[in-house]
Formats: structure tokens, C-alpha cells, sequence
């Protein structure tokens, strides 16, 4: 009886021991917010559409961190982003909330330059000013900074710009055409 | 003219996985039929019984699965894990043995952990010792081998004892029986006598046990024509044995009394079979070279180990599981420079 | 850096293959020139980098060697016309990268008389380093060993003192042989393009490395030293043949023991390693004023009827080398440009040669058929034997298959160098090379995806950081106005000023609206 009862001892004054620990580690290394907040902003696509319905990508991550935000609210970033917030957050991941919108493929805006009043008004829109143009001159997206975010688009007062498809590099596919593998993946 | 895009190597690869497995089966014949030279044809009657068990689970479990029989049956893998399991067990074991053994084998640790590659431990291994845990008693009948056996059960005898557990009016199984070597080692130092003293016994050998010592060396046999063959690489073999020697030597020589000399220790239970054939099963084993020798030299300290302080006389299958699971750490832990990087 | 010394001793390097090499049966038939087409299609970019910018039109009518396109710098490199004629046009030819896509084309019809151009500048191989790289520039010179790389970006540059030149003539890969056979045709070419190549580079020293089994290219050179190479710069080193010992890293770790650091070149270990076509066609260029018009090809295969090599003007395309080479036998899979273990497969044979075209490799169904489908991975550590630059390649592969792309770039997958080793060993039949390729491709394009996203994210933030020092600027003086209004004297001005804005806009033209 004593041997059960020493036993038993041991095993809850480690336990205890171990909680203690564990708990004094989590308060001395716990993350600041302010980094918590960058490391999510890191993950996220910086389109700065406003489609999660916070008005940038910083915001969303800041509400994110604050824990009034969801991890699935980003179109963009897509169901990959979605896991790797996930994984930053040590949360499981989950299906993107389709009340946001989809996830679309890359796609730039082109203004229409036969058309374009010169207005400014997609310019005041643009959140990472990349459309040049004078008043009443035609204005000129550039395409190396343009992240498609749509936010051009209701402003313009003649519908001149349009998104097209954001050409994509090539990656070598993987052929396996007879692949237990892959038929495994399938089933899934 | 459509042309196939496929990429590079254009060439298709020079091995196959069933390639693979059959060669370790053709390597094992030598020791096979040393095996059955001393200890009669039981071990064919085990081979059989197994072979088939896994061949049935293997082919259930693919079809609950829903994977394609041919490519995974046509690998031979759940042949060559019947094979080593029925080397493990007594010739004579009971049919129910051989079941057991293949349901833990083939359905647990193999299929459940995701069939072909992806198993942890050794499939032949787990079935093991599942049997060796669950029924110490059937799996301790080892017959005596050919010179000191009153007489070695035929086939007939021999279906009798593995399907109804009862030998024929004429034999008895006292008299057909015998402790291992390793088996009379145990017991003997457990009793405080001397190791020279209990290896006079007439189950020992010149340098292993008697009939045990040349299986050993028909195993050792096919083994280095799976290393000619570049089937498994030397350094799982290499390792096991030279860390056995390696540990034992200073044992012995410091207490010949109560320690088996290095000879007895490799070519006793299942320690060349091990060496050769399981520790270098390449899913649970280590994919880096030196990883290997780690693998192998872990495999045999642990055996030493199990053989001197542990609860069974034998302690190869029991090392290689325990290594199986250090195997993925090792293998991170000894991952080869690159080329072009500093260490 | 002098203690490196290149060729005196030979390394191992880890892992490789012993191949069967099938080169002889290429080697048999004389070198022939190829009879020119009826049409020449030139790729504008036939190396890495961007491509030079045309200076042709449509119609009009140019000499052999007459350039192209027009390069702006080392990256860029020209391409010539490949022979007399008139050009039709600028148009979308197939491209061999990527597999099936197009790429621009200059298309030129031969006249048939192949008339070359006058040299400009008099053959000079004595000239200084810069004015001989700005004539191998010109010459449209680019790593013809198949990489194509720029060979002026390789010359100049910003890295420690270069003492040794090495020129590969260690064709590795099996069936290739249109190295061995210039080595052993024009081995006074090589050694004099050796010798201006060192000179452009202020090298010292110029080793040759050639495979152990080709005696007789080490006779053509021998014979050919006294007279092209009179104060033996240059040495010939045999190395053991062990695929993939032609690859660049791998040759010089053989002949110095040294690695190239995986940042880095080899330039940072004071060597340049460039093929031995690219000397003799730099001799070509320097000495007659020659530009890369042409190359010798390797047409082999089991799916060739009569194996050989030719000497093939830039733009032909690949269909009529293999018509050339007694067209094919049996039902051809693939065509590959390249060697077996790491060419690239052609989705048509209207492509043409450009020049890093090695070899054409014609393979027929049952040379590439499978006896297997493709198994999981059973950690067999083959692929892990003959890694050249140590990888883990079934590690590798289980990163890539379950997407973990952060945790295939720490296993070092840009030090792959898809040599094919590993796949080709393996006997679950993985694609692994694909894996591999495929893997950098998204970890390219994702690290693409991340910079666009930092300077995203740097623009919005400095567009809020602007809107916000508006903001605060119109604050701050709506501040200090009712801070004005506070004493009877401000509010005064205030009221005189305000009176004063409204009359002026009364009088302004009330069309103007700014």
C-alpha cells in the first residue's frame, strides 16, 4: 500500500513540477504583441484589397492577433496562406470563409488608355500607388507593383479599367502518370 | 509525330522494388537450407504457412485499402517479412503462430502505418515479438538440432505437430526438443555457473552453438552476395558485427566466467540474420551512411545488452525495434555536408 | 590563391555512376556538314539572359556572320546570320523552354552561297584583355557546352585574380560525342582558343580535362601542342570517367579537391571553367573573325538509324538532323536535346539547333518503358550513395511531396544539380528530378511572390505614412487658425482674410473651378 501510495506521490509532485515549469517558460518567452502582429502581416499577400473587411493587410493582422479576426478571411493569400497562419498560430487550419470572396488567380489592373478621362480618382484609390497620371492625362497602371486588389475599379467614372490575368513563371510539372502515390493522394 | 515530355533521366531506373526483395529472398537459400539440414523440414512448413498468411492480409488489406493489388503484392515485400518471421520461430510452432505473427506483421505494422515505405518498425520484427511476448512457452520448443536429436521429425511429423499441436505415438516431445544455446547461457549464469563449465554442454559448438554456428554462416553467406550485389550497403553488417566483437572482447577477457567470448555471441540466435537481412531493412532502417553505422552499432549494443541483463535469452528482434524508432533522429542528426557548404 | 593547384593530383568526388557510354557509335561515321535547309529559324535568345534587340527587317538581304540582334551588355549576347540570304520575317518559332511553348525567331531563307561578310576588325590575338572580350561578345560567344551561359559575363567581373582556365572536354553523359569528336578534329583550335581565353582572363595556366578513356583525343592533342601551343600553357588532364564528372562543380572538385562554395563561383576560387567548344569557336572569332554561326551536333540514339555527328548551322531545324542521320527506326517516344540522364525532351522536331545544341537523342518506346508503376519511397539510401553534392534525395522528395517547400530548401534543394543519379537508381521509379525541378519552380516563384508582397506592403505603408503627415499637417493648422481666433487681434486678421478670399473668388472667373 505504502509502494502505491509513494508512487502515486511521485508521480503528481512531477506532474505539479513539470506544470510549474512549463508555465513560468510560457509567461518569460510569451511573444510580444507587436511581433505576433508583423510575423502574421509577413504571411499575409499585402494586396491590401480590404476583402477580409478590415481596411489593409496590417489591420487584419492586427485583429487577427487581437483574436476578433479569423484566420480564413483572406481570399488572396487562398487556402495556402490559411495554412500557414495556421502553422504561425499553432491553430488547425480551416476552409476559407467563402462570405469573403474566392481566391482568383494573380491578375494586374490595365487601364483602357483610349478611354481614360484622366480623373485621379483610381489614383487617390490605389492603396500602394501604382498608377501614374496627371490630372485630364491618361493615366498608366504599372504592372510591377499593381497587386490587383480591385480597389480601382468603383471609383473609375468610365469603367476604363479592366484586370487581366498576371502571367505566371513556369514550373516544371511532375509526371507520373501510373502513380500509387499520387492515386492515394486522390482518395483522400 | 507526338513526342512524350516527360523529364530526365530518359532511361528507365535500373532496379526495381520487387528486384529488390527477390534478390534478399534468393540470399536467404543458403541459410534456409542449412537451417532445415539441422533442424528438419518444419522450417519450410513455417515459411509456407506464413508466406501464404501474408500474401492473404497483404491482399485484404491492399483491397480495404483500396490501393492496386498487383504493383504491392508483385514486390515481394510481405514475402520477404513471412520469410524472416518463420526463421524466427521454432520449426515445430504451432500454425497459430505464424497468424498471429503476420496480423501484427502485415496488418498492424505494416498497413496500418501506411503500407509499403511507410512502416516504422520492422513488420517481421513486430510480428515477432508479438508471439514472443503473447506465447513464451510455444516459441521456446526449438528442436535439437540433427546430432543430438533422437531423431528429426519428418514431413509428415512435422504438418502433425504445427496443425494439430500433438506429435506422432512414436515421438515425444521431450525427447525432440532442446534449449538454444542461448537459452542454456541465460539459465546457466541465472544459476551462477561458470560459462566454460555450461558451454561444455553438447548444444554448443566450436565457436557458436552446435548446428546454430552454420546457419550463421550460410546466412553470412547470402549476405555478402546481397553486399556483392549492391542490394544493402556494408555498413549495417559491418557495424553490428564490429561493435559486437568490439564490446565483448573486453567483456569476456575481463570475465571469462560469466561472459560468452565474442565468437559464441555471433554465431548464436539470430545475430547474422540480423545483421545481414533485418537491421538492414531499408524502411526502418537509416538512409544516411552514417547513419547506418550507427544503426548497426546501436543494434548490436543493445542485443549485448538484452542477452546479459535482459529477460530474454535472444535480443535481436527487440534491438532492431528500439533502433527503428531512433532511426528518423539519426538520420537527421548524421545528414552529409553538402557540396560547396561549410560544415 | 596560389595554393590551389589544378590537374596535379585527382579527387573523388562523392557518389556518381558508372555508365555504359555509347559514344563510339556517333564516332564511327565521318564528320560530315549537314546540306543547308530551306529555311533557317534563329532564336533571338540562345542564352541565359535577356535577348538583344533586332536589327534586321523583314526582307532584307544579309551576309553570313552579319549580326542579327544587337547586345547591349555581357548578359546579353548577339545572334549572326547563319549564312547568306534574305530574311522573311520576325515571327513565333517552338522554343525549347519551356517544353512546347514559342519563342521570337529571326527566319532566313539561304540564298545558297553562302557568302560570308567582310571582317571589320583584323584578326588580333594579341590584343588586350577588354578589346578581346568585346570581340568575343560581338562574336556571339555563350557557353556551348549547353548551359548557354554569356561566356564575356564569365570573363569580367568583380572576383579575385583568375589563374587558371579549365576547358571541360569531359562529356560525361552517355551518347554525346560532339565534343570528343572537335577534340579530336580541331584540337589546334582549342588550344589556341585556350590561349586567348586565358589572356582575356590574365589566367596562367590552361588544363584540359578529358575522360580516361580517350586515348586518342590525348594524341590529337599531343601532336598538336608544338604548333598551337608553343610555351605550354596549356595541359591535358585525363579524369576517371564517372557520371556526372563533367559537370562544372564536379570537374573541379576532381582536379583541384577544392568545392565551389554554394554561394558562389568558381571564379572565388580563381578558376573559370568554360567547354571546349566554346575555345575552339572563341579562336574562331578572334583569329578569323568568324562569329558562332555553326556547331557540331551528335545525332544518336537507339532510335537513329545511322548515328553520327555533323556540322550544323545555327537555326536548322532538328528534323533534318535526324533525316541526316538516316531518319529514325522504330516507334520514337521522345527526342531529347541533351544527354539520357539530363536532357531536355522536345515537344517538336521543327525546333531548332541553337548553340548549346549538343546532341539529339532519339529514344523509341521500349528504350524508355517502365516495368513498374512509379512505388512508394523504401528508403533504400540508393539515391543517397550516388548523390553527387550529398543530398538527401528521398528526404528531399517527402518535403516536396507533402508541400513542405521551407523544409526542401533547408535540405539544400538549390545544391541539387538534377544530374539524374539518384532517379535513375531508383527502384520505386520516382520521378525525382521532376520533384526536384518542379520544387525550385515554386520556391522561385514564391520567393517572386514575396518580394512583390514586401515592396506591396512597403508602398501602402508609405502611402499611410504620407496620408497620415497630411493629415496632421491639415490639423495642425486648423489648430494653430483656432488657436488665432483665441486673441481679438488674430480673430481680427482672420475675419480681414477670410472676406478677402471670398471677394477675390466673387471677381474670378466662375468657371474656373481650381
Amino acid at each position: 500500500m505504502t509502494e502505491l501510495l509513494s508512487a502515486a506521490a511521485v508521480m503528481i509532485a512531477l506532474l505539479l513540477g513539470i506544470g510549474g515549469m512549463l508555465a513560468v517558460l510560457a509567461r518569460r518567452w510569451r511573444p510580444d504583441e507587436d511581433s505576433i502582429v508583423e510575423r502574421i502581416n509577413a504571411v499575409l499577400p499585402q494586396t491590401q484589397c480590404g476583402q477580409c473587411d478590415y481596411p489593409g493587410c496590417r489591420p487584419y493582422a492586427e485583429a487577427i492577433a487581437a483574436g476578433e479576426a479569423d484566420i480564413n478571411q483572406c481570399p488572396p493569400g487562398g487556402q495556402d496562406g490559411v495554412r500557414r497562419l495556421a502553422e504561425l498560430l499553432g491553430r488547425e487550419p480551416k476552409p476559407l470563409d467563402p462570405a469573403f470572396g474566392e481566391t482568383a488567380p494573380p491578375q494586374v489592373a490595365v487601364i483602357d488608355e483610349d478611354r481614360c478621362i484622366g480623373c485621379r480618382l483610381c489614383i487617390q484609390a490605389c492603396p500602394v500607388d501604382a498608377i501614374l497620371g496627371a490630372p485630364k492625362r491618361m493615366h498608366t497602371v504599372i504592372e510591377a507593383e499593381c497587386t490587383g486588389c480591385e480597389l480601382c475599379l468603383p471609383p473609375c467614372p468610365v469603367d476604363c479599367i479592366d484586370l487581366v490575368p498576371r502571367p505566371q513563371p513556369f514550373v516544371w510539372p511532375v509526371h507520373a502518370p501510373d502513380d500509387p502515390i499520387r492515386a492515394e493522394a486522390a482518395l483522400r | 509525330m507526338r513526342l512524350s515530355l516527360a523529364g530526365p533521366p530518359h532511361f528507365p531506373p535500373i532496379n526495381t522494388v520487387g528486384g529488390v526483395m527477390r534478390q534478399v529472398l534468393y540470399a536467404l537459400v543458403p541459410g534456409i537450407l542449412a537451417h532445415a539440414w539441422f533442424f528438419g523440414p518444419g522450417i519450410f512448413i513455417q515459411i509456407g504457412l506464413a508466406t501464404g498468411m501474408a500474401l492473404a492480409l497483404e491482399a485484404a488489406m491492399l483491397k480495404a485499402r483500396g490501393r492496386p493489388l498487383r504493383p504491392f503484392l508483385g514486390d515481394c515485400s510481405a514475402v520477404v517479412t513471412a520469410v524472416l518471421f518463420a526463421l524466427s520461430v521454432p520449426p515445430l510452432a504451432p500454425w497459430w503462430i505464424a497468424l498471429t505473427g503476420m496480423i501484427f506483421a502485415i496488418v498492424i505494422a505494416k498497413h496500418l502505418y501506411g503500407g509499403l515505405g511507410y512502416n516504422l518498425f520492422n513488420p517481421a520484427m513486430v510480428g515477432f515479438a508479438a508471439v514472443i511476448i503473447a506465447f513464451p512457452f510455444d516459441l521456446s520448443q526449438w528442436l535439437a538440432p540433427r546430432q543430438l536429436s533422437a531423431g528429426l521429425p519428418g514431413v509428415l511429423e512435422s504438418l502433425q505437430a504445427v496443425f494439430t499441436g500433438r506429435l506422432p505415438a512414436s515421438m515425444q516431445w521431450d525427447a525432440i526438443t532442446q534449449a538454444t544455446p542461448l537459452d542454456a547461457l541465460k539459465t546457466g549464469v541465472a544459476e551462477n555457473r561458470l560459462v566454460t563449465e555450461i558451454r561444455e554442454a553438447p548444444i554448443f559448438g566450436d565457436f557458436g552453438g552446435l548446428g546454430w554456428e552454420w546457419i550463421a554462416n550460410f546466412y553470412a553467406l547470402g549476405g555478402l552476395w546481397l553486399l556483392y550485389r549492391r542490394v544493402i550497403s556494408w555498413h549495417v553488417p559491418v557495424a553490428v558485427i564490429a561493435t559486437v566483437v568490439a564490446v565483448s572482447t573486453p567483456m569476456w577477457l575481463a570475465g571469462p566466467d560469466i561472459n560468452p567470448s565474442p565468437a559464441q555471441h555471433l554465431f548464436s540466435g539470430a545475430l547474422i540474420l540480423g545483421a545481414f537481412f533485418i537491421a538492414t531493412d531499408p524502411v526502418s532502417g537509416c538512409a544516411t551512411m552514417r547513419g547506418r553505422l550507427v544503426f548497426g552499432a546501436g543494434v548490436a549494443v543493445l542485443t549485448l545488452a538484452i542477452r546479459r541483463f535482459g529477460a530474454y535469452p535472444d535480443g535481436v528482434a527487440f534491438a532492431i525495434l528500439l533502433m527503428n524508432m531512433a532511426a528518423p533522429a539519426i538520420d537527421r542528426l548524421t545528414r552529409p555536408r553538402t557540396y560547396g557548404h561549410a560544415r | 590563391m596560389t595554393d590551389i593547384e589544378v590537374g596535379e593530383h585527382l579527387y573523388r568526388f562523392p557518389g556518381g555512376l558508372r555508365l555504359r557510354h555509347h559514344k563510339q557509335v556517333a564516332c564511327r561515321a565521318p564528320l560530315e556538314r549537314l546540306p543547308m535547309p530551306d529555311a533557317l529559324w534563329i532564336p533571338l535568345r540562345q542564352h541565359q539572359g535577356p535577348p538583344g534587340e533586332p536589327i534586321v527587317e523583314a526582307g532584307e538581304t544579309v551576309l553570313t556572320g552579319q549580326p542579327l540582334t544587337r547586345a547591349a551588355d555581357d548578359r546579353q549576347v548577339p545572334v549572326h546570320a547563319s549564312t547568306s540570304g534574305r530574311i522573311r520575317g520576325l515571327v513565333e518559332g517552338p522554343a525549347y523552354w519551356p517544353p512546347g511553348t514559342t519563342a521570337p525567331c529571326i527566319v532566313l531563307e539561304p540564298d545558297g552561297h553562302d557568302r560570308w561578310i567582310d571582317a571589320e576588325d583584323p584578326p588580333g590575338r594579341d590584343e588586350e584583355a577588354d578589346s578581346l572580350i568585346r570581340r568575343l561578345r560581338a562574336g556571339g560567344l555563350a557557353g556551348l557546352g549547353g548551359a548557354m551561359f554569356p561566356t564575356a559575363a564569365k570573363l569580367r567581373g568583380d572576383w579575385p585574380e583568375i589563374h587558371t582556365l579549365i576547358l571541360n572536354g569531359s562529356e560525361c553523359e552517355p551518347y554525346i560525342s560532339c565534343d570528343e569528336m572537335l577534340m579530336r578534329e580541331r584540337p589546334g583550335a582549342i588550344l589556341e582558343g585556350g590561349r586567348i581565353l586565358a589572356r582575356a582572363l590574365g589566367a596562367r595556366e590552361v588544363v584540359i580535362g578529358i575522360e580516361d578513356q580517350m586515348g586518342a583525343v590525348r594524341r590529337a592533342f599531343d601532336a598538336a601542342a608544338k604548333e598551337h601551343d608553343p610555351d605550354g600553357i596549356c595541359r591535358v588532364v585525363q579524369v576517371t570517367t564517372i557520371y556526372p564528372e563533367g559537370g562544372e562543380k564536379q570537374l573541379i572538385q576532381v582536379l583541384t579537391g577544392r568545392e565551389v562554395p554554394h554561394d558562389g563561383l568558381p571564379q572565388d576560387l580563381g578558376l573559370v571553367c568554360l567547354n571546349v567548344a566554346t575555345a575552339a569557336a572563341a579562336r574562331d572569332i578572334v583569329v578569323e573573325d568568324r562569329p558562332v554561326v555553326e556547331r557540331i551536333v551528335t545525332i544518336s540514339g537507339p532510335g537513329i538509324a545511322e548515328p553520327c555527328n555533323r556540322i550544323v548551322r545555327l537555326g536548322t531545324p532538328v528534323r533534318a538532323l535526324i533525316e541526316s542521320a538516316g531518319g529514325t527506326s522504330g516507334d520514337v517516344d521522345r527526342v531529347v536535346v541533351g544527354g539520357p540522364m539530363s536532357g531536355l525532351p522536345l515537344a517538336s522536331v521543327d525546333a531548332p539547333v541553337v548553340k548549346g545544341t549538343n546532341c539529339i537523342l532519339v529514344l523509341r518506346e521500349q528504350d524508355v518503358r517502365r516495368i513498374q508503376p512509379v512505388m512508394p519511397c523504401i528508403n533504400c539510401g540508393e539515391c543517397v550513395r550516388v548523390c553527387p553534392a550529398s543530398l538527401l534525395p528521398q528526404q528531399l522528395f517527402h518535403a516536396l511531396r507533402s508541400d513542405r517547400l521551407e523544409d526542401a530548401a533547408d535540405l539544400d534543394l538549390f545544391d541539387c544539380i538534377e544530374c539524374g543519379c539518384c532517379a535513375h537508381v531508383c527502384p520505386s521509379h520516382i520521378p525525382l528530378v521532376d520533384y526536384y525541378r518542379s520544387g525550385k519552380g515554386l520556391l522561385r516563384a514564391r520567393g517572386a511572390e514575396e518580394a512583390r508582397a514586401a515592396r506591396a506592403r512597403a508602398r501602402h505603408e508609405a502611402r499611410e505614412q504620407r496620408e497620415a503627415q497630411r493629415a496632421a499637417e491639415r490639423r495642425r493648422r486648423r489648430e494653430q487658425r483656432e488657436r488665432g481666433l483665441d486673441s481679438p487681434d488674430g480673430a481680427r486678421d482672420e475675419v480681414r482674410a477670410a472676406v478677402e478670399r471670398a471677394r477675390r473668388t466673387a471677381r474670378n472667373d466662375p468657371e474656373d473651378d481650381s
